[in-house]
């Protein structure tokens, strides 16, 4: 395949677009979407490489990254609700109790 | 300049856009919704990526059950979005990672050597037998514990969500 | 044959082991007294069988070793736990043992009444136990064990009365000073085994094997080292110059003990050693000198402090010290004999005239204490006219001064006299033997004078004593009186075994009986003396009848000018101190000595370990522990800024970990 080194770079942006957003917002959900998104963009390198290397076993991978993926947002949404429940708010800065 | 390249190039610019506007917006709305777009590209190339089965399965997972969650906590939590509030920490810092990261992952990418194909799979067969064919075929005799384990791990995922987010009953 | 020579030491432990641990139990005095004198008479009776049995030996095969089992090898090295019965052994054995016994007797009587009675008589069995080991151990590590235990128990005896803050200090003073002493004795003891091993390869501390190799040995250099460090162990344990200023503090112990430990036996322990090793001292020309002269000046320095003082015990100790400095003075000119000799004799008379301190003392006190007076007992001041309320303990104490005085027909004569001529006519030392002679001949003139000057003050003239104390005056019981009758009448018979050459010839062949059973002891030093060292002038026996004639003049000399001062007129001694106030005031204060080891060495270890403790202990050494704790304190305080609690710096910090970990994987 002769654009596979195009499908890389693509998933690099994403990934990296992914890590600002994560870095550099406030509201959790928003971070957490931004984690989703760097999920996919491994996804992408994974089913690239694996249609290059003429196997199925990146694919596979893949699926169980989706998997896990959704597994992780419904315990991660679930926490967020019960940290609003407490402080009414989702700011990331408000979790601070583990300052020294 | 085929088709096949302009139509790669077109979905490459929808998804990159997409992605900054998940990072910028200030409603938490527009960034779902800006996120959603981004899981439709990215379904696309893997269809162009002779990869059916998996377009379908990121469509369904990502963008019509995760993003659908994502959609609900908003709405649940009903957040206000302050206006004169900043909604970005240090961008610059934060920045400079990510632009590092980038130009490592480039680097590596542009230098370094992917080994040939070998597998069996290629594109005749995947059209001949259907896509999801081959892939049940792999999953169901290679990897049928991680499957079997992945279906516990959702059965733990399940019971947490349903814990954590309990209302206390005193 | 000489198989149940370990009885000898048991016997005394034996005794400690009981008296000490059960005697708290047993509340009978006589019983607990009974035990202890027992003990050492059995001990004497097992020596005189191993002396008779020596005697019966020709004269060649003198020299035992009884060996029990071995101690320790390790190496070269090898020490047992042996016994060497020769001549010198059993003398000393029997002078141990006998005057220990008697001591026992007497002690029974005098500490009648005393709390820690057992415990006394404990000390003192550990003590001949521990003198035992030293004069019959066969190398150098047993005699130190001995050595040691002395030490120990004349530490724990002298500070008998603990209660007295001054017993205590006594005690303490006269083990360090002991200790000074040990740790030359040690060095030598070193010193002479890693020379003899790496030049000869004889690696040895027996003293027969030592003996046999001693034609090894080089003329002085390291053997001067040697001698010079168990020299000095001699000076610190028999208080000679620089180390004898514990003996007289020592005198704050119960009079046996310093009859026993301070006059008899374990001052002695240096003379002997120097006895046992004659073949190695004899070789250092250079610490033969020494030994002389610090055995001269000992003997006249000590002699001038007991010219003025009042103490009656004090008398008797600087008295000692003078004594030792004789006998050192005849080891330093190589007459061993006649060192051994007056070491026999000193033990008779100066133990009958110690124990008879003690029964004057014993009785002041209790007649003192009748009247509620707190008047010193041991005063001379307060005593006087004595020999009429005590006629045995004068009887005996007069003979025992007359011999110490060295009038003739007494044992203080034959024996002083014999060093004196040694110190004249000795090959070894030339020129010097002149001053010698005139420090020996000075000392015994201030003997003679300060020993009569004590038996005037106390037993003659008017009775000083406090009103109404008199007539409580008695002679003491005859427990006390017997042991003083039986030294006094040894102080009388115990010259006539070492006669000299000269008189036994006049009075009919009398052979030196003394100088012929100590002869192979000394064979090897006096072989070769006569190899290497000769005499120009062959003393007459003019000269010889000469000088005895000139001793006993002297000793007469000192007797009358005593006589003089303290009998004839008593007024006299005053009108002398308060024309010469400094020179009397500097000997009645010992010479200052004591103030001055104070200031050049006490003093400065003081500050020494003052600077130790406040400026390096407290400063350093907590300081270093205190600072690593705060340095722990002040790098967690600093490093705590990084837990701020905030995701995104949490964040922050993994992304930046993975990309220096890929970047660094990158570019390897």
């Amino acid at each position: 395949m002769d654009n596979l080194n195009n499908y890389l770079l693509v998933s690099a942006v994403l990934f990296s677009i992914g890590t600002i957003g994560v870095l550099t917002r406030k509201n959790a959900i928003v971070v957490f979407m931004c984690i989703e998104m760097m999920l996919n963009a491994v996804n992408l390198s994974f089913v690239a490489l694996s249609r290059h290397l003429g196997n199925l076993d990146g694919q596979v991978f893949v699926f169980f990254i989706m998997t896990v993926a959704a597994a992780e947002a419904a315990v991660g949404l679930a926490l967020f609700i019960s940290f609003f429940n407490n402080r009414e708010s989702i700011d990331i800065d408000d979790a601070n109790l583990m300052k020294w | 300049m085929d088709i096949t390249s302009v139509f790669f190039a077109i979905v490459t610019i929808v998804a990159v856009v997409s992605a900054l506007l998940v990072v910028t917006c200030k409603n938490p709305i527009n960034s779902a919704l800006s996120l959603v777009l981004t899981f439709f590209c990215l379904a696309t190339y893997y269809a162009m990526l002779d990869a059916p089965f998996m377009a379908a399965i990121q469509i369904i997972v990502y963008a019509g059950a995760i993003m659908v969650l994502i959609v609900f906590t908003i709405m649940l939590l009903n957040i206000r979005v302050d206006a004169n509030k900043k909604h970005t920490h240090q961008i610059v810092l934060g920045s400079v990672i990510g632009i590092v990261t980038l130009l490592l992952a480039g680097l590596f990418i542009i230098k370094g050597n992917v080994a040939a194909p070998t597998g069996p799979i290629t594109p005749e067969m995947i059209a001949q037998y259907g896509h999801t064919e081959l892939i049940g075929t792999v999953m169901f005799t290679e990897f049928l514990l991680p499957f079997e384990v992945t279906s516990i791990l959702l059965l733990a995922a399940m019971v947490g969500a349903v814990i954590l987010a309990k209302k206390k009953l005193s | 044959m000489f198989d149940n020579v370990w009885l000898i030491p048991l016997f005394p432990l034996i005794g400690f082991l009981i008296n000490g641990l059960l005697g708290k139990k047993i509340k009978n005095e006589t019983v607990i007294g009974s035990i202890g004198a027992f003990a050492v008479l059995c001990s004497f009776i097992v020596s005189v069988m191993t002396f008779l049995k020596l005697i019966g030996l020709p004269a060649e095969e003198r020299v035992v070793n009884v060996k029990i089992f071995t101690w320790m090898t390790a190496g070269n090295f090898n020490a047992d736990i042996a016994f060497l019965i020769d001549p010198l052994s059993c003398l000393m054995l029997l002078v141990v043992t006998g005057i220990g016994f008697l001591i026992h007797v007497y002690s029974i009587g005098y500490m009648h009444g005393e709390e820690g009675f057992y415990r006394f008589f404990a000390y003192l069995n550990l003590f001949v136990f521990s003198m035992l080991l030293l004069v019959m151990g066969n190398n150098l590590l047993l005699m130190f064990v001995g050595w040691e235990g002395v030490g120990l128990c004349s530490y724990l005896l002298i500070g008998y009365y603990f209660h007295k803050k001054s017993a205590g200090d006594a005690g303490k003073k006269a083990f360090v000073m002991n200790r000074v002493g040990d740790f030359g004795f040690l060095l030598g003891t070193f010193t002479l085994f890693w020379f003899m091993g790496q030049t000869h390869n004889v690696w040895t501390i027996q003293f027969t094997e030592m003996a046999a190799n001693a034609h090894l040995l080089p003329t002085g250099g390291i053997v001067t080292v040697i001698t010079l460090c168990f020299f000095l162990g001699a000076t610190g344990k028999s208080a000679q110059i620089p180390l004898y200023t514990w003996l007289p503090d020592a005198m704050e112990g119960p009079t046996p003990v310093s009859a026993l430990i301070h006059a008899a036996t374990m001052v002695t322990a240096g003379v002997y050693m120097i006895g046992r090793m004659s073949y190695l001292f004899i070789r250092s020309p250079e610490t033969m000198m020494v030994i002389a002269v610090i055995g001269g000046c000992t003997a006249l320095f000590a002699a001038t402090i007991g010219t003025a003082q009042n103490d009656i015990k004090r008398v008797l100790a600087y008295s000692t010290v003078s004594q030792l400095g004789y006998m050192f003075l005849a080891m330093g000119v190589g007459a061993f004999t006649a060192g051994i000799f007056h070491l026999m004799t000193h033990a008779f008379f100066k133990a009958c005239l110690f124990l008879g301190s003690g029964a004057v003392i014993h009785s002041m006190h209790g007649a003192l204490h009748h009247i509620h007076s707190h008047d010193d007992a041991q005063d001379m001041r307060n005593m006087g006219g004595l020999k009429k309320h005590m006629p045995l303990t004068f009887m005996t104490f007069l003979v025992a001064t007359i011999a110490i005085a060295g009038i003739p027909g007494f044992a203080g004569f034959f024996s002083k006299d014999e060093i004196l001529w040694q110190a004249f006519a000795n090959p070894l030392h030339g020129s010097l033997n002149m001053l010698l002679w005139g420090m020996g001949a000075c000392a015994a003139l201030l003997t003679a004078f300060y020993m009569f000057r004590l038996v005037f003050m106390t037993f003659f003239g008017k009775c000083r004593i406090k009103e109404g104390a008199e007539k409580h005056l008695h002679e003491s019981p005859m427990v006390i009186v017997i042991p003083l009758i039986v030294l006094a009448l040894l102080s009388i018979v115990g010259g006539y075994v070492g006669l000299p050459k000269l008189i036994g010839d006049v009075v009919g062949g009398i052979p030196n009986y003394l100088e012929h059973y100590l002869e192979p002891v000394f064979a090897n030093a006096n072989a070769y003396v006569k190899a290497n060292l000769h005499s120009d002038h062959h003393h007459s026996h003019a000269l010889e009848w000469g000088l005895m004639g000139l001793s006993v003049v002297i000793a007469l000399i000192g007797i009358s000018i005593a006589a003089l001062l303290y009998l004839v007129n008593p007024e006299l001694p005053k009108k002398f101190t308060s024309a010469f106030p400094v020179l009397h005031r500097a000997v009645y204060n010992k010479w200052y000595i004591d103030e001055l080891y104070d200031f050049m060495i006490v003093n400065p270890c003081k500050s020494l370990g003052n600077f130790l403790w406040k400026g390096f202990d407290v400063l350093v050494v907590d300081g270093l522990v205190n600072g690593v704790a705060h340095v722990v304190m002040a790098f967690g305080g600093v490093t705590r800024y990084l837990q701020t609690g905030q995701i995104y710096n949490y964040a922050w910090t993994m992304a930046f970990g993975v990309v220096v970990i890929v970047g660094y994987y990158l570019f390897k």
